[in-house]
């Protein structure tokens, strides 16, 4: 049954490989596609476990087939940047930084950037700092939790879902509409998330944010 | 200038190999694994999902990636109206929010999520709009929805063109439960 749905799952991909994959954000672009920069999905609501505290997620390289996942891994020359604007002006005004080296995740904020813009240094005085080991596949999640602040770094189940065979299908002129059901072009799959739960109140003291995550490369 | 060229190189490396020394996670020093000098710079970004797969055309889905989210709105707006009316063939008036052509891609030009810090975190939840996105959120749905679904929402446009069958694609639920602890998403497969 499962060898099952995993070989349906790989067809349905290679069916829709010849066509080039956008979903989500998923390979969305030529320069990023394929690179462990590419962001997959980027998530921000208020934590299942504390109403007080918001959790950021973002995923990278998309449609890691169960046996590809061991081998995905981050980059330390990759830094994931989420972005807080709290003065509506959608610049950010705080980041939380998560760079990776020797088989951690290091997360520095929410912190003001020193810089804003494309180009980053990293805040590496910044008050709030975490680190966790990236969790291998198969494993139990590592969790880090330190002053209010949880991280974690690795593989995990594609929490995206979409019928984007069929989507590709209707943009390219070879159908009329979705089919019901439809079917999850993303079942079966994984992605590399990092998760950063923090205090709303270390996000300032607006009502509602502006966010988005950067993946950014390191250029010296 | 030779010798000011060397010296700076001298500088830089002695600066290198002292921010090459890494410190671990304690309470008292900074964590540095890296140089303390490293700089990143944005291949790739994203607010709200799937902005870049719709709206933007083949040519400049690199740019978007690497426009400010402060300056989107001035580069894009335009060209987001006119995917929005090539998609769905001129037909689009309003949509279920009430918004009309412009004022709908003019939001989405600008590819942030805006998050509530008080209530309720949903892309749409039927009540609350644009306060988050959660795990299990049919983001796609509502995105179909908003740009297919008409004035009402059940697709049919303001000329009775019919576009019901392209409202929902019938995808509702991850494929794995979703975790109530950290980190939320579901292990690997």
């Amino acid at each position: 049954m499962k060898f099952k749905k995993l070989t349906y799952s790989l067809l349905s991909l290679l069916a829709v490989g010849s066509l080039i994959v956008f979903a989500a954000d998923h390979i969305d672009a030529p320069a990023v596609s394929g690179t462990n920069v590419d962001i997959t999905d980027y998530y921000a609501f208020q934590s299942p476990e504390n109403n007080d505290n918001l959790v950021f997620v973002a995923n990278t390289q998309g449609l890691l087939s169960p046996s590809a996942t061991g081998d995905a891994n981050f980059n330390s020359n990759t830094m994931i940047q989420f972005n807080i604007d709290n003065s509506g002006d959608n610049i950010e005004d705080l980041v939380i930084q998560v760079i990776f080296a020797d088989g951690k995740a290091y997360a520095y904020g929410p912190v003001q950037p020193s810089l804003t813009g494309l180009t980053s240094g990293v805040e590496f005085d910044a008050v709030n700092q975490i680190s966790v080991d990236i969790t291998p596949y198969g494993s139990e999640a590592n969790i880090a939790s330190e002053n209010g602040m949880k991280l974690f770094a690795g593989p995990r189940d594609d929490p995206f879902f979409m019928d984007f065979a069929q989507y590709n299908e209707i943009i390219a002129g070879n159908a009329s509409g979705f089919n019901n059901p439809g079917d999850d072009t993303f079942a079966g799959t994984n992605v590399m998330s990092v998760v950063v739960e923090v205090p709303k109140s270390a996000l300032g003291s607006s009502s509602t944010i502006n966010t988005w995550v950067s993946s950014k490369t390191r250029i010296n | 200038m030779k010798i000011t060229r060397l010296f700076t190189l001298l500088l830089l490396s002695g600066l290198t190999a002292m921010a090459c020394s890494t410190s671990s996670n304690d309470d008292d020093a900074p964590m540095t694994p890296i140089d303390e000098n490293a700089q990143f710079s944005t291949s790739d970004q994203m607010g709200r999902p799937a902005i870049n797969t719709v709206f933007v055309s083949a040519d400049n889905k690199n740019s978007f990636n690497t426009t400010l989210p402060s300056e989107q709105s001035a580069a894009f707006s335009s060209a987001f109206l006119a995917k929005l009316n090539a998609l769905t063939a001129d037909k689009y008036t309003t949509n279920a929010l009430g918004q009309d052509a412009a004022t709908f891609t003019g939001l989405l030009a600008t590819d942030v999520l805006n998050v509530s810090l008080n209530g309720t975190t949903t892309f749409f939840d039927g009540q609350n709009v644009l306060t988050g996105r959660a795990l299990a959120d049919d983001v796609i749905s509502v995105e179909l929805l908003l740009i297919f679904g008409g004035p009402a929402g059940d697709g049919m446009q303001e000329d009775g063109t019919d576009f019901s069958a392209l409202t929902d694609d019938n995808v509702d639920s991850n494929d794995k439960e979703f975790l109530s602890t950290f980190p939320y998403l579901a292990s690997p497969w």
